[in-house]
């Protein structure tokens, strides 16, 4: 039998975990919601951005802070360009050839990664203690990353809630014919979209360089569970991503402690495809 | 059947194909014939997957049935001693039984476009996760050597000669043009299609919608099974990355995507294409700059899909038909 304190651990962890979780899969979720593609190579671009991170911090010495700004400005500079170069030649292809191109920028970052910063794993090192609470230990990166990124995601939500482009962005992800009708440039609130997703992706990034050390694979390792994510709170559907995020990653926290770490993936999965039969909508949908 | 040049070309290259073993290469036969058989292979799975993904059914999880189809019989014989001849029978059954197992609620409740190809990409992850995560006997991501048979190749259907693999693959090969040249033909054709466009509209006209979904996929399951136990049988080794999850999986798509899925051609054009190119480039840069080959090859996807959706052959085959004349409508 396991410890009960544990459990409560891993359930802290979890939590921690999908704070991180829920930032990237509101940068996708935003993305699908305005421009109907899945970005399959979404979580390949945090990890550019975690590599652009380490590079800044261990070898150029700059301070973790600036660093992580770092991270989103090139966050911000990959979307755009992902925006520019790739989606917008095939905004009009049929969904398969979208989420293939975006496929193969997927196979070319992860083996450019490889090619230029070899398969070694690299780490941001922060040298900051453990913090114990009646005999749970958090660790203080962990903690650090789950508030900044709530933090982030109240600042996108004042984004789409408050200001202008926010107002247009939500929009045009209602309703894509009507945008263009009252005036509204797509072209421009999709490239203001990807730019916003990269932002999250760099945020990602640089909240996941200081917990976990990167390397060429690391997208693999995080993308499909922030699909799952995305589809299990609906696609576009930010509230019920937010949701969806937690509720996964207490999954795996929970299940690697009792059982490991695959079997924890593993049941997170199958939750996945049993919940898209249940509530093909999302969590938060009404059945029809 | 009348004999047409496009005819008369395919046989003269079959005929060559054919010969090909015979011809003497010198010390690069063995290679050559290694990556024609890989071609083989591939080309068949991708055909396979092509059957699903040309009614858009776009599944990202067919790596699900390559590993359960070569795990099972990998495993079977080397802890029962289970010839693959049964053991890939009962391996084929068991990808089938995962695939109803997806299909059927995929079907049931209208799970299409993105949300299908999402949950075949969930498949596909948690047969390669319970492959490593059963590691006391898959060997987890380490992989499965196939244990090799003192004696009777043909019962452990193993063989050291590379010349039956590639008269095996060769027939696997035509079974996969056969399969997909069959089902073009027939009412199933014109049915998916009808689903692939409105499934509502189809049904509305009395097409069993769930019905013919189920068989197209338990089909192609089973097909891709069958490729996933050649492979299996040939290289005489499994891991979880190369035969499960969404690496390969997306491998297949892609080689699909790359020849046009709408052609019979289409899955051979693209999976020689992007297995020449990797032997090539492998070649070209050896382990001097790991990464490089497969960086080119990422990048050469992305200007294709861009460029030519419809894929190379496609792209080819509609090039040729508009210089042509129309053909004259057969009247039946």
């Amino acid at each position: 039998m396991i410890d009960p304190i544990f459990l409560v651990e891993a359930a802290v962890n979890g939590i921690m975990l999908g704070g991180v979780l829920a930032l990237l899969a509101l940068g996708l979720n935003l993305i699908f919601g305005v421009l109907d593609i899945v970005w399959i190579a979404y979580v390949d671009l945090v990890m550019v951005a975690m590599y652009a991170v380490y590079f800044l911090v261990m070898v150029y010495g700059w301070p973790i802070w600036l660093g992580g700004l770092g991270g989103v400005v090139v966050g911000v500079a990959l979307g755009i360009l992902v925006h520019l170069l790739i989606i917008t030649p095939i905004l009009d292809s049929p969904p398969v050839n979208q989420l293939l191109a975006t496929g193969g920028l997927l196979f070319f970052l992860q083996s450019i990664a490889t090619f230029l910063w070899s398969t070694d794993h690299k780490s941001v090192r922060v040298s900051l203690p453990s913090i114990e609470l009646g005999g749970i230990f958090v660790s203080y990166p962990r903690l650090i990353a789950f508030v900044l990124s709530i933090l982030v995601m109240v600042g996108l939500y004042l984004f789409l809630t408050r200001t202008f482009i926010g107002t247009a962005i939500r929009a045009v992800s209602q309703d894509r014919g009507a945008m263009a009708l009252m005036g509204a440039s797509p072209q421009k609130i999709y490239v203001v979209t990807s730019a916003v997703g990269g932002a999250m992706a760099g945020v990602a990034a640089a909240l996941l360089s200081i917990q976990y050390s990167v390397h060429p694979y690391f997208g693999a390792a995080f993308g499909p569970i922030t699909f799952m994510i995305c589809v299990l709170g609906g696609l576009g559907n930010m509230v019920g991503a937010f949701i969806a995020s937690f509720v996964m990653s207490e999954i795996i926290a929970i299940g690697g402690v009792v059982w490991s770490t695959e079997m924890g993936y593993v049941i997170a999965f199958a939750l996945f495809i049993v919940m898209m039969f249940a509530r093909p909508g999302g969590i938060l949908a009404k059945r029809q | 059947m009348t004999v047409t040049p496009a005819r008369a070309a395919g046989a003269v290259l079959l005929a060559l194909i054919a010969l090909a073993p015979l011809v003497p290469m010198a010390g690069m036969k063995q290679y050559v014939l290694h990556v024609v058989i890989q071609i083989f292979v591939w080309s068949f799975i991708g055909q396979a997957w092509s059957l699903m993904g040309r009614f858009g059914l776009v599944s990202l999880g067919h790596g699900a049935f390559l590993g359960v189809g070569a795990y099972a019989v990998v495993l079977l014989w080397n802890f029962y001693g289970l010839t693959p001849w049964v053991g890939g029978a009962a391996a084929i059954a068991l990808s089938v039984v995962v695939a109803l197992v997806v299909a059927y609620p995929c079907s049931r409740f209208g799970i299409i476009g993105h949300y299908f190809a999402l949950v075949t990409l969930a498949v596909g992850e948690v047969v390669r996760l319970l492959i490593i995560a059963e590691r006391d006997w898959t060997g987890g991501s380490l992989g499965v050597t196939l244990k090799a048979a003192s004696d009777a190749s043909l019962v452990a259907m193993q063989y050291a000669d590379k010349r039956v693999w590639y008269y095996a693959g060769l027939g696997l090969w035509l079974f996969g043009l056969w399969v997909w040249a069959r089902l073009d033909r027939s009412m199933a054709r014109a049915a998916m299609e009808a689903i692939g466009e409105d499934e509502t509209a189809a049904a509305c006209v009395g097409v069993r919608v769930t019905r013919f979904k189920l068989r197209i996929t338990v089909l192609s399951a089973a097909l891709t099974a069958l490729g996933g136990i050649a492979y299996a049988q040939y290289i005489t080794y499994v891991n979880p990355e190369t035969l499960a999850g969404i690496g390969v999986s997306l491998r297949i798509v892609f080689a699909v995507v790359l020849g046009g899925m709408y052609s019979l051609l289409g899955p051979t054009v693209g999976t020689a294409l992007t297995i020449a190119l990797s032997e090539w480039l492998r070649i070209v840069f050896g382990v001097k700059f790991i990464g490089m080959a497969e960086t080119i090859y990422g990048l050469l996807l992305v200007i294709f899909i861009i460029f030519l959706p419809a894929g190379i052959y496609g792209s080819l085959a509609a090039l040729v038909r508009r210089r042509r004349p129309a053909p004259v409508p057969a009247t039946a």
